[in-house]
């Protein structure tokens, strides 16, 4: 059904989707498949080669010639305005011509068809993240596709909203519809896909049939050689360094999520995973306990000091540390340079960086080396602006920045979102290693592989309640669904 | 035919100090063009606009006096804007400063003493940082858009002080006019002789405070908490550093210097309270500022280049019998250009066709 | 008395109206356009000139779009094309604008202007207190409602209107539809230039033919404070400029009545209302929850 040629960043990418096929493309961050993606959704051109569309040559100017030729696109950072209704989102994507009057009808037919049950005058705004996705699917599927991409649709998903979502991709499939399904999750590719084709580094280096494989093969042809796993030994927990008591606070902004008396206890030498759908209360928890935000005082204690009203340079004067989401923004500021940044979180820290008032940006830049060097921080200058370094580079200086201090308490959250595997498996290790030596480490996180990979502990947190912790061994991903789906919060 | 911006992995070094002296540059240019449309030789405009007024001592002392407002209040703008906080309102600020300063000329003249001209500079910071600390009051605590109110508070101040000039404050030896009593001697500063120069105190406190700035700015955690804070608000609260402080500081700090500029200029230009005192000194500031990069070295240049062409106005009207206002003109011309000038050093700026082939990239 | 207060008051409402309703689809769209006051006082300057050229005020209305667009462009270009920072070349718009609007319009300091008709229509505008009030106003009146009127059915009931809503809450999402966020911006901000061009000329052909140097005194900036009193919706900014017009009138009113507080701080009186409705507006998050542009005044570089 579609062919396609040669490109810069894709070379020489051949793929073929056949109607009533569900096609998964496969690849590392970085492998390319972005770019593919939005050439055959008309926002690239490419530069050699063609798109045969049903047999025929065809030149994707736009996404609206490609919305006009059948092709249909779901993103993974929705397009979404938030503003706007439901059935406003919709039009937006549907040609000029199309009929507005009878648009909600509409709408509340195809969703209820697909399972997929949706108010045309409810506004962005106001939904969950998973009705969100449903609002990019629908406003799909109105444009009668032929072929529709998925990009790492199921990201934001819990194991539920997920297995809905294949029941409807399954659907689609059987009227006929091609779908190209981008994913790194090598366990749902080989469960709903019927063809693969796996990127590396702009090139296709292997098409297969996922049903036939194993997640280990489909991994090792995905990342090129085998990854260092991470090494982990059993650990004796100590005493506990970190302690949240009947932690409430409330939601940051319109969108938030306020928390409900939250109980956790970290001990030395343990790493405790918080798993949770994205948007359920884990920004007003790391604000919390980072002292951003701050509140009652015995509701955070940092080795047997309550410190809930001090702020984040006081905590991190006990031996806290600290390690946002976002990495740029947040974490780090895009523009400043790297040493500028390490002052950023250890000004405050007793080191001596800023002293009398006046910053040592020497002493700062030290601490860069020292970092580089442990962690394999790849930047071009001695000293880059943030925003030069690749995410898996600025997200290993942002974990070195303050592993380098060991810090008796880490508190970081998505670890490893958006970070090759390589950096993925360095800073997984980092924070083992770091919990191995004494220090008592917590990580918020939405990817189970990882959290299962690292945790001692598993909670899950669901509209601001946290369930009890258990220990990763005696925990189950049906268990984790069922509590991000609420089951926290009956307790 | 369009512009395409392709962002540069780093800032361009070279572009920083590139991009002002670009913008200087097309300001001259199309300062020709005008001269031209009006029908005037371009070339001697030009002259006369930007040369003539190095040629003398008496204008280059001039063109210091002229600076020396411009400089000290665009200090303090960029705290503001290198904070993201858009205080616009320094003309009102300056105003206040003046008229607070002037308290003790004014209400207390028998009090000549070598103390007096200090305590008006300090009564002149207080009176602009309280006026200044009240935008920032209503954004802190209503999240009030601080640009509107501190420009609305200009109007406000520029009409209370017509009101004392004309009212209580009013010289009643006057003969109506509206100006207070002239100031005593000890009220105004004196001139140091550097070189064939005369330069008046002022010039000394601007340079001293450019010091001061480009070391808090670039050496202190204060200075490294104003650039957090302005760039990346979120960053900041990580770091432990208050938005909100930071708000009322960087007010307080620009509209003290705003007063510090007003008092200064009233004091050692006019000698007296009058209804008009500023010729926009507080918004030109704005321009001194953005020429400048937020630098204060480049701000102490830009003050310059700016002054200049005040000086130019008045040149091309007395030898070319053009208008004064080609002067307001020029710098408005001057801002934009600086600004859009700028883009290059965090793009490069290129021509495409039509119907681009774009080059994909990962 | 009443019948002649209501009447100024709608010349004074009238420039704010005009100019606040361009600068609210520019904002719609994600911009902030802070040069409202030099693209007014641009207005101002080629209105009276156009009407003194060709000897209609008709002419002057249409020099005074005209001019608005004009100089809007400087802004486009500066921030769209070259996404130099909005606040900053708002500001260097409205310098610009007063230096400019000064030059040209010093041959002018003096000269007699003409006046715009109000419309006549006979029956209707003879009509007891009603009459002129309804029916007996200048052209450019009835243009104000209509605009806001217009506007609003835009916004709200066209696709055209709804592309530009959804450019200003989320451009990169816009982008990603194929719509072009620039051209659509490029649009608001000449259409912006073109109201705020209106609203100058009406000053110096309508509300005192005459032009004076920097006429506009401040309404420009009033008019922004108004777009956020409105809580960017069209229909609360008639309220709100009529409002400011009455503040305005009722001072001047009071003035030779003498009650004993000095003119300045009757003056004031427009200038310090607006920070007072500024203030009580901003605290009322609920009301500008879903009308703030998400995207305003950020910049756009479309990502490639």
């Amino acid at each position: 059904m579609k062919r396609f040629g040669a490109n810069t960043a894709n070379d020489d990418v051949s793929l073929k989707v056949m109607p009533g096929e569900i096609h998964a493309l496969l690849g590392e961050n970085g492998a390319g498949k972005s770019t593919l993606v939005k050439i055959l959704y008309g926002a690239l051109q490419p530069n050699e080669g063609e798109i045969l569309w049903k047999g025929q040559p065809v030149v994707i100017g736009s996404p609206a010639e490609a919305r006009a030729l059948g092709i249909g696109m779901v993103f993974q950072h929705f397009s979404l305005f938030e503003a706007l209704t439901v059935a406003e989102n919709i039009a937006l994507a549907l040609p000029k011509d199309a009929d507005r009057r009878g648009l909600s009808a509409t709408i509340a037919r195809v969703s209820r068809d697909y399972g997929l049950p949706l108010d045309p005058t409810s506004r962005i705004a106001d939904l969950s993240v998973g009705e969100r996705q449903r609002v990019e699917i629908v406003r799909c599927l109105l444009q009668n596709p032929q072929l529709v991409i998925m990009d790492e649709p199921t990201s934001v998903l819990t194991p539920q909203e997920a297995d809905q979502l294949f029941e409807t991709l399954k659907r689609l499939a059987s009227e006929g519809c091609a779908i190209l399904y981008i994913s790194h999750r090598l366990e749902e590719v080989r469960a709903i896909c019927h063809h693969a084709t796996i990127m590396r580094r702009a090139k296709v280096v292997a098409e297969t049939d996922p049903t036939t494989e194993t997640v280990g093969t489909l991994a090792r042809l995905m990342v090129g050689n085998e990854v260092d796993a991470v090494t982990r030994t059993k650990g004796v927990p100590g005493a506990p360094r970190l302690t949240l008591a009947g932690l409430d606070m409330p939601a940051l902004g319109a969108f938030g999520v306020p928390l409900r008396a939250i109980d956790l206890e970290v001990r030395a030498g343990e790493i405790v995973a918080i798993a949770g759908v994205a948007g359920n209360g884990q920004s007003e928890l790391f604000d919390a306990v980072s002292g951003e935000r701050t509140g009652r005082d015995g509701a955070v204690v940092i080795d047997g000091r309550p410190v809930g009203h001090q702020g984040v340079n006081e905590r991190r004067r006990l031996g806290a540390a600290f390690v946002p989401e976002e990495r740029l923004g947040h974490g780090a500021v895009p523009a400043l340079k790297l040493s500028e940044n390490v002052v950023l979180t250890r000004h405050g820290t007793g080191e001596g960086i800023a002293s009398g008032g006046f910053t040592r940006f020497g002493l700062a830049g030290r601490i860069v080396e020292a970092v580089t060097k442990r962690f394999d921080v790849r930047k071009g200058p001695a000293d880059p602006e943030a925003r030069a370094l690749s995410g898996g580079n600025l997200q290993k200086f942002v974990v070195g920045r303050e592993v380098d201090r060991t810090p008796g308490v880490l508190v970081v959250a998505q670890p490893t979102w958006g970070v090759d595997a390589g950096a993925a498996a360095v800073i997984r290790q980092a924070l083992i290693d770091l919990a191995r030596s004494g220090s008592a480490v917590l990580v918020i996180s939405q990817d189970l592989d990882e959290i299962f990979e690292i945790a001692d502990r598993i909670a899950v947190i669901s509209r601001g309640h946290l369930s009890v912790p258990k220990a990763a061994e005696a925990m189950t991903r049906e268990e984790i669904g069922l509590l991000m789906a609420g089951g926290a919060e009956k307790r | 035919m369009h512009l395409e911006l392709v962002k540069r992995p780093e800032v361009s070094r070279v572009m920083m100090v590139g991009s002002p002296v670009l913008a200087v540059g097309l300001t001259v240019i199309f300062a020709a063009i005008v001269f031209a449309l009006q029908g005037k030789d371009p070339l001697a405009g030009v002259y006369y606009f930007f040369l003539e007024p190095l040629t003398s001592s008496w204008s280059i002392e001039q063109l210091i006096v002229k600076a020396t407002p411009l400089v000290i209040i665009a200090l303090g703008l960029a705290v503001c804007f290198l904070s993201n906080n858009w205080n616009i309102g320094a003309e009102g600020q300056l105003t206040v400063g003046a008229i607070t300063g002037s308290m003790l000329p004014v209400l207390v003249p028998e009090f000549a003493s070598p103390a007096t001209l200090p305590l008006m500079v300090l009564m002149g910071a207080l009176g602009g940082a309280l006026f200044a600390a009240v935008p920032a009051i209503l954004k802190t605590r209503f999240g009030t858009n601080e640009i509107l109110t501190s420009l609305m508070l200009v109007y406000a101040s520029g009409l209370f002080l017509d009101w004392l000039v004309r009212g209580p404050w009013r010289d009643p030896k006057g003969f109506n006019f509206p100006i207070t009593i002239a100031f005593n001697d000890a009220a105004i500063p004196s001139t140091i002789p550097i070189g064939p120069l005369y330069l008046n105190l002022s010039a000394f406190v601007a340079l001293v405070l450019v010091a001061v700035l480009a070391v808090t700015l670039g050496r202190t955690l204060k200075g490294f908490e104003i650039r957090v804070l302005g760039q990346s608000p979120r960053a900041g609260a990580f770091a432990g550093f208050s938005a909100r402080r930071m708000t009322l500081f960087a007010f307080m700090v620009s509209g003290a210097l705003a007063g510090i500029a007003g008092i200064l200029t009233v004091a050692s230009e006019i000698g007296k309270l009058q209804p008009v005192i500023s010729p926009g000194y507080g918004f030109t500031a704005i321009i001194v500022a953005f020429l400048g990069r937020l630098n204060p070295v480049g701000i102490l240049i830009a003050g310059l280049v700016i002054a200049l062409s005040y000086l130019g106005g008045e040149a091309i009207q007395t030898t070319m019998q053009m208008s004064s206002k080609v002067a307001t003109v020029v710098q408005g011309m001057l801002l934009f250009f600086v600004l859009a000038c700028d883009t290059l050093i965090l793009y490069r700026v290129r021509l495409v066709g039509r119907a681009p082939k774009e080059p994909a990239r990962a | 008395m009443l019948e002649a207060i209501i009447l100024t008051v709608i010349t004074a409402a009238t420039p704010l109206l005009l100019a606040a309703i361009g600068e609210l689809v520019v904002e719609r769209s994600g911009v902030l356009n802070l040069g409202v006051e030099g693209m007014m006082v641009m207005g101002a300057v080629c209105g009276f000139a156009g009407t003194l050229t060709f000897g209609t005020p008709f002419a002057g209305i249409i020099a005074g779009a005209l001019a608005g667009m004009a100089v809007s462009l400087l802004f486009g270009f500066a921030t769209l094309t070259l996404v130099a920072n909005q606040v900053a070349s708002g500001l260097a718009l409205t310098l610009f604008g007063l230096g400019l609007a000064g030059l040209i319009g010093e041959g002018f300091v003096g000269t007699p202007g003409l006046k715009l008709p109000a419309l006549f229509i006979p029956g209707l505008t003879d009509l007891p207190v009603v009459g002129r009030i309804l029916f007996g106003q200048d052209v450019l009146v009835y243009l104000s409602f209509a605009l806001v009127a217009g506007v609003s059915w835009f916004l709200f009931r066209t696709r055209a209107g709804l592309v530009l809503r959804a450019v200003g809450d989320n451009h990169g999402s816009a982008h990603a539809l194929g719509y072009s966020v620039v051209k659509v911006r490029y649009l608001a901000v000449l259409f912006g230039g073109a109201c705020a061009g209106l609203g100058g000329a009406y000053l110096s052909i309508a509300y005192t033919p005459l032009w004076v140097e920097s006429m506009t005194a401040g309404r420009g900036w009033i008019a922004l404070a108004l777009v956020v009193f409105a809580s960017w919706r069209p229909g609360r900014l008639v309220v709100g400029a009529y409002l400011f017009g009455a503040v305005t009138i009722l001072q001047l009113h009071a003035q030779p009545l003498g009650l004993g507080v000095p003119s300045q701080f009757l003056s004031m009186l427009p200038y310090l209302a607006t920070v007072v409705v500024l203030v009580l507006i901003s605290g009322n998050r609920r009301a500008t929850r879903f009308n703030t542009p998400a995207c305003l005044g950020t910049p756009f570089v479309p990502d490639r």
